[in-house]
């Protein structure tokens, strides 16, 4: 067990340089949509405990893009190569995928990152708990923002002014997708925008004139959108 | 519509009618409607028509039976037409088919032209012989020229001189006229008054011609020849030229007499105040008004356009019929494809309200337009709308600004990209 989880955090061979605290810090990143250590959950992205040896798009209770299962059963599997190159260039490696990432440039980086995801391999005791991959109090909002019960039906209305750029099939060129997010992360988000807390002028217009119960209400919406086949 | 209470305070008739509709309809959709489920017929399949067409087929879930009239059996967007000539996109890249508007939506999509309206009997005669009846009408026509805008030109010497302002054989043509200019030779745009559609953005337009030029024949000159004194994005569009066509590009505004224009196709000549310009290539985008279509429903005011309520679209001379996008003369919005497929979904709502008895809720609107000016570099003006008693009234904006960095103007144009993918999928998806 203990040999086990000591291999766990080696580095690979070939990365014996890499510096998985530097990796630690690169993940801030990532941390928007993924979750890694104890108790980490799906959120806009899959949890990304034990990623090295799994097939891509296999995690059966995670909403794949289907250029990402597509991949996983043409044979991509996570490997320190394969994740390499992914982290390069998310949509060079798997076109279509819905990671909204435009990639990191420098392979120490990337090196270092996956070293630091290294860590997360098996679950067992000790495992640092997952960090959330957004806080209200991050941009300062009031939790009971997240509490607030959307109506889906105006959502669905209300969604007409964002289908007309963010596309429903999960591809994500240019525009991020944004079906399937968990309910917190998609407020948190639009409210972020609304309070000028995240920068797209573009957002923060939609967003500004949305009011918290309508926020809601297309979270509640896109949560289950795109979902038809 | 008045809607007001008897002295008694009960309900007038009116309401008592309404309310009555209003509980039929919940129960069985189209009670209130004669025979049938409720007709809704689409006259014209661009992004303001073939939006309401399918949003209204689609949340109905079949309950109000859509038909789309459209001549053409494949839409060339004008949005991105630029970029095909630009050499950023293929020509296969900005059309689309009505399959799936048929196919997915049941929408009966109707290859002919439209020519008549009968508003009295509610029905609208097609050039091929047959005619709909509706209980909603929706016109999304787009734009016509205005005869005799410019002197010397009219659509028979559209080939001498094209418009490339409906996308297709059109934009091939301008394109291939660009490609075939002489070493040195003088590209000419006649620029339209306002308002006028857009995109195609004239401006646009001029930074891909000039990123074709530059490439191909960097000699050559542009020439814009423009009513306007000013116009939309103009300090990022010669900011733009500065840096990357330097000197190829001259626009003669109307203080020199850009409003004073007179072309001759045979000889290949353009008049500019009296003074005669010898071009290789003319592009001219006459003054516009609504699709010919609502002007024979009679729904047109004297600048040619079909003025509408912002709420619901419904034109103010018919409350059977809407109008989107370009034909509409609806307040702020560009006449833009993004603010036709926006118009269209507040339309859509309150048709289906109208005719099913579904919720209707607040109109809202917005519309963003981007613009490539070179190779990665993507400029964009957004803004937000609601609607008032008046007009569809502007609420905030942004635009982009000079000095922004590259990774600024490549994620815009990126964006770009992203946007047109998912605007393609919300209207013919």
């Amino acid at each position: 067990m203990l040999a086990a989880a000591l291999l766990a955090f080696l580095p690979a061979p070939g990365a014996w340089s890499a510096d998985a605290e530097r990796g630690r810090a690169l993940f801030k990143q990532c941390k928007r949509c993924h979750q890694t250590g104890g108790g980490a959950e799906h959120r806009i992205g899959p949890h990304l405990n034990d990623v090295f040896g799994r097939a891509a798009g296999s995690l059966g209770d995670f909403r794949y893009s289907p250029a990402m299962k597509a991949a996983g059963s043409g044979g991509l599997v996570w490997t320190e190569a394969t994740l390499d190159a992914f982290l390069s260039g998310p949509r060079a490696l798997v076109p279509r995928s819905r990671m909204s990432f435009a990639g990191i440039e420098k392979k120490g980086d990337r090196a270092d990152l996956l070293a630091w995801l290294r860590g997360f391999a098996g679950a067992r005791p000790g495992l640092p708990p997952a960090e959330p991959t957004a806080m209200p109090e991050e941009y300062g909002l009031d939790p009971r923002l997240l509490a607030i019960e959307g109506d889906p039906d105006y959502g669905a209305y209300l969604a007409g002014e964002c289908t007309t750029c963010h596309r429903l099939d999960g591809t994500g060129e240019g525009i991020p997708s944004i079906t399937g997010w968990p309910l917190d992360d998609f407020v948190i988000a639009l409210q972020a925008y609304k309070r000028g807390k995240r920068a797209h002028p573009a957002m923060q217009l939609v967003a500004g004139r949305l009011s918290d119960e309508e926020i809601a209400a297309l979270a509640a919406h896109f949560r289950e959108a795109g979902n038809e086949p | 519509m008045m809607n007001r209470q008897d002295g008694s305070g009960g309900l007038s008739r009116r309401r008592f009618l309404a309310s009555t509709v209003a509980a039929s309809a919940a129960l069985s959709a189209p009670a209130a409607l004669g025979q049938g489920r409720p007709r809704v017929v689409v006259v014209g399949g661009g992004a303001g028509g073939a939006t309401a067409a399918r949003y209204i087929a689609k949340d109905s879930k079949g309950a109000v039976d859509v038909t789309l009239v459209e001549p053409s059996r494949a839409y060339y967007s004008c949005f991105f037409s630029n970029l095909y000539i630009g050499g950023f996109r293929d020509f296969a890249s900005i059309g689309h088919s009505y399959g799936a508007l048929a196919a997915k939506h049941g929408i009966n999509v109707v290859h002919d032209w439209a020519v008549s309206v009968d508003r009295d009997k509610r029905s609208v005669g097609l050039a091929g012989g047959g005619s709909l009846s509706y209980d909603r009408l929706v016109l999304s026509p787009g734009i016509d020229f205005r005869a005799g805008s410019v002197p010397g030109w009219d659509l028979s010497q559209q080939n001498r001189m094209p418009h490339a302002y409906k996308a297709g054989s059109q934009t091939q043509l301008l394109k291939a006229q660009i490609e075939a200019m002489p070493e040195g030779g003088v590209y000419c745009m006649v620029a339209p008054p306002n308002p006028f559609r857009c995109p195609p953005g004239p401006y646009d337009r001029i930074s891909m011609v000039a990123h074709v030029l530059k490439q191909t024949n960097p000699a050559a000159k542009i020439l814009i020849v423009d009513p306007k004194a000013k116009f939309s994005k103009q300090g990022l569009f010669e900011d733009g030229w500065q840096r990357h066509y330097p000197g190829m590009i001259e626009r003669i505004g109307p203080d020199f007499g850009g409003d004073r224009v007179e072309v001759r196709p045979a000889a290949m000549e353009v008049v500019v105040d009296g003074e005669v310009n010898k071009v290789d290539v003319c592009n001219v985008i006459p003054a516009q008004q609504a699709g010919r279509i609502a002007a024979l429903a009679d729904i047109t005011n004297e600048a040619g356009w079909a003025p509408v309520a912002a709420r619901t679209m419904q034109s103010r001379a018919d409350e059977n019929i809407h109008v989107l996008g370009d034909a509409s003369q609806q307040g702020d919005m560009p006449k833009s494809g993004f603010s036709a497929n926006s118009q269209a979904k507040v339309c859509a709502m309150a048709v289906r309200g109208a005719l099913t008895g579904s919720k209707v809720y607040p109109a809202r609107f917005s519309n963003t337009c981007w613009s490539l000016i070179g190779t990665d570099d993507g400029v964009k003006v957004g803004a937000s709308y609601e609607a008032t008693d008046e007009k569809i009234a502007k609420t905030a904006g942004f635009i982009s600004r000079t000095g922004e960095t590259a990774e600024v103007r490549k994620a815009t144009y990126e964006e770009s990209l992203g946007w047109y993918a998912a605007i393609s999928g919300d209207i013919f998806g």
